[in-house]
């Protein structure tokens, strides 16, 4: 096991910059989230990392070692594709046992490792099977299966439940955190959902236009994000001239009070426990306040209604950075 | 009604086009008993140039599936100059008419020609097998990388990375991964290129010369004996000839049956 280091990375793909002098930490252990939009360069990063990409500049340690220049095969990953990239001739024993098989391993020691790892991955009884036989959710814990199977020193997933649907997603999540409390290997996982990398992981790296904007534990990206990219990008927010605030921090009241402004309702959403009310200022301005089902109830909003809002908490970004306020 | 209407169509069409001409020949080779097609076929000059046959396929149909494998490969997995004109080029073959594939290797090798050269150093390529055997590799070179090429498009390459980031050398990768991948679709080309290079007529009958008893294949022979007036020898080795392309086809059905179902 050991911790991943990239070094001032730079990757440019027929003269698009993927990566632009990108340097991160993955401390030994940790599962880490790579977050950001489509073609942020997380993947990118990923893929370098895992040797898939040669990159024009910087470097890669992965424990100690400068893997730069070593070929994929060498560096002792294990990867995860979006779209299983599962060996469609082979069967789930075959598929497993791939890297071991490679390695010329005796069969009594392969098949006890398989027999392990389809323990660990809940597909005991599917070894016969192949890959057109299984779900997508049993395609892609097979597929991480034959990754787990060469102990690699990291693991490296991309966007791994991107393909599954949502139900299944949710469920793998919470299966992959468990699965990281018993085997511990450094893993990287990468992801466009917010949602994912904060339920998931416990430092998050958000990418943008192929640079880090923050690295950071979900709750320090939450609470204090260093820019408006990544306040916006990992929870919904309601900019208000130079200020942003999250729908949870719009107090909304029925009468007037210092430091509020007048609102009408647009639109009420019911979600169950959260109440999503739309907002419009009398000078066009859209806001979104997120209530929970009793205080909703208790101000009986109606559509077309006027009511009195104000922040209880807010974000000013200086050009050094953040500073959150309470208002 | 209209499903009856489009069935009869396409049956109908077959029969008059395909099964009846060729049903034709059975008939007419056998008309005079199966002792007198079998004595037909069996002349010393009819099995040499089976013979003939079989050798120029067994060098040309290994020589393209390996070089068409490649070939597809570069195609696919790699970007370099001039990749246009070689995907164009590859469908020459098809659209060239084989006896200027002919003319054209008479050219080169011929007296006077660029590697014409070749023949006073003792090495024969015209009127002999090398010849024959380059007309029939030039004929049918497009057919395996045809039928590979879109298949290694559809699978992508993640299944190849994924293999390699599991320890795999480029070679095992290839062996294990990629070929599996593209089995079928090496085996459909393999028997378009030996039905191909079986019945190839036009390039070969110009580069051979036809040297009867020499350097005549299986179509020339048919050819020949047609001209001099011996039918039933030319409807007897017509047979032969479906014969052995039926076989290829029926091979490949019964390893691979399932050629409907997508293997997904």
């Amino acid at each position: 096991m050991s911790g991943i280091t990239a070094i001032e990375v730079t990757k440019r793909f027929n003269g698009f910059t993927a990566l632009d002098d990108v340097s991160v930490t993955i401390p030994e252990g940790s599962l880490t989230a790579l977050l950001g939009p489509s073609g942020s360069g997380k993947s990118t990063l990923l893929r370098v990392i895992a040797g898939l990409e040669q990159p024009e500049a910087g470097q890669v340690l992965i424990g100690s070692e400068d893997v730069t220049d070593r070929p994929a095969r060498a560096r002792g990953v294990g990867m995860v594709f979006q779209h299983y990239a599962a060996f469609k001739h082979m069967t789930v024993r075959d598929n497993i046992a791939f890297g071991l098989t490679i390695r010329k391993r005796p069969k009594a020691e392969i098949d006890k490792r398989v027999h392990e790892l389809l323990e660990l991955v809940q597909l005991e009884g599917l070894a016969k099977r192949y890959p057109s036989q299984l779900s997508g959710g049993q395609r892609q814990r097979m597929a991480l299966a034959r990754a787990l199977a060469v102990e690699p020193s990291v693991l490296l997933l991309d966007e791994p439940f991107g393909a599954l649907d949502a139900r299944v997603r949710k469920e793998l999540r919470s299966w992959l955190r468990r699965l990281h409390d018993e085997v511990h290997v450094t893993t990287i996982i990468v992801t466009h959902d917010q949602e994912e990398a904060m339920e998931v992981a416990g430092q998050v790296v958000v990418l943008n236009e192929g640079r880090i904007e923050q690295i950071g534990s979900p709750r320090e990206l939450y609470d204090a994000p260093s820019n408006e990219f990544v306040m916006g990008f990992v929870g919904p927010v309601n900019r208000l001239g130079e200020t942003f605030v999250r729908p949870h921090d719009v107090d909304v009241r029925l009468q007037p009070e210092e430091g509020a402004f007048e609102a009408m309702v647009e639109r009420v959403v019911h979600l169950g426990f959260e109440v999503r009310v739309e907002l419009v200022r009398d000078d066009g301005q859209h806001l979104l306040a997120q209530l929970t089902q009793e205080e909703a109830e208790q101000l009986e909003l109606e559509r077309g209604q006027i009511v009195y809002v104000r922040p209880s908490r807010e974000t000013v970004f200086s050009r050094s950075g953040g500073s959150p306020r309470s208002a | 009604m209209s499903r009856y209407l489009l069935r009869f169509g396409v049956l109908g069409y077959l029969a008059l086009l395909l099964l009846l001409p060729v049903g034709l020949i059975f008939y007419r080779a056998f008309e005079h008993g199966i002792g007198h097609a079998w004595d037909a076929v069996t002349t010393p000059q009819a099995l040499h140039a089976l013979e003939l046959t079989l050798l120029v396929a067994a060098i040309a149909v290994p020589a393209n599936t390996v070089f068409g494998i490649i070939l597809a490969l570069a195609l696919v997995r790699t970007r370099f100059r001039g990749r246009g004109l070689v995907n164009a080029i590859v469908d020459l073959p098809l659209a060239l008419s084989p006896v200027v594939v002919g003319l054209a290797l008479f050219l080169l090798y011929g007296r006077g020609g660029w590697l014409g050269g070749l023949a006073d150093d003792g090495i024969r390529i015209l009127f002999a097998v090398p010849g024959m055997v380059l007309a029939t590799m030039f004929i049918t070179l497009p057919f395996v990388v045809r039928e590979v090429v879109p298949v290694l498009r559809e699978i992508g390459t993640e299944q190849e990375q994924a293999a390699e980031t599991l320890g795999a050398p480029p070679l095992q990768v290839f062996r294990r991964i990629t070929l599996p991948s593209i089995r079928w679709a090496v085996a459909y080309g393999v028997v378009l290129t030996t039905a191909r290079a079986i019945g190839e007529f036009g390039a070969v009958a110009v580069v051979s010369g036809r040297i009867v008893g020499k350097t005549e294949t299986l179509p020339l022979y048919i050819q020949g004996q047609y001209e001099s007036f011996d039918t039933s020898g030319a409807y007897a080795s017509s047979v032969v000839l479906a014969l052995i392309a039926i076989g290829t086809v029926v091979a490949l059905r019964a390893v691979h049956p399932r050629e409907e179902e997508s293997e997904s």
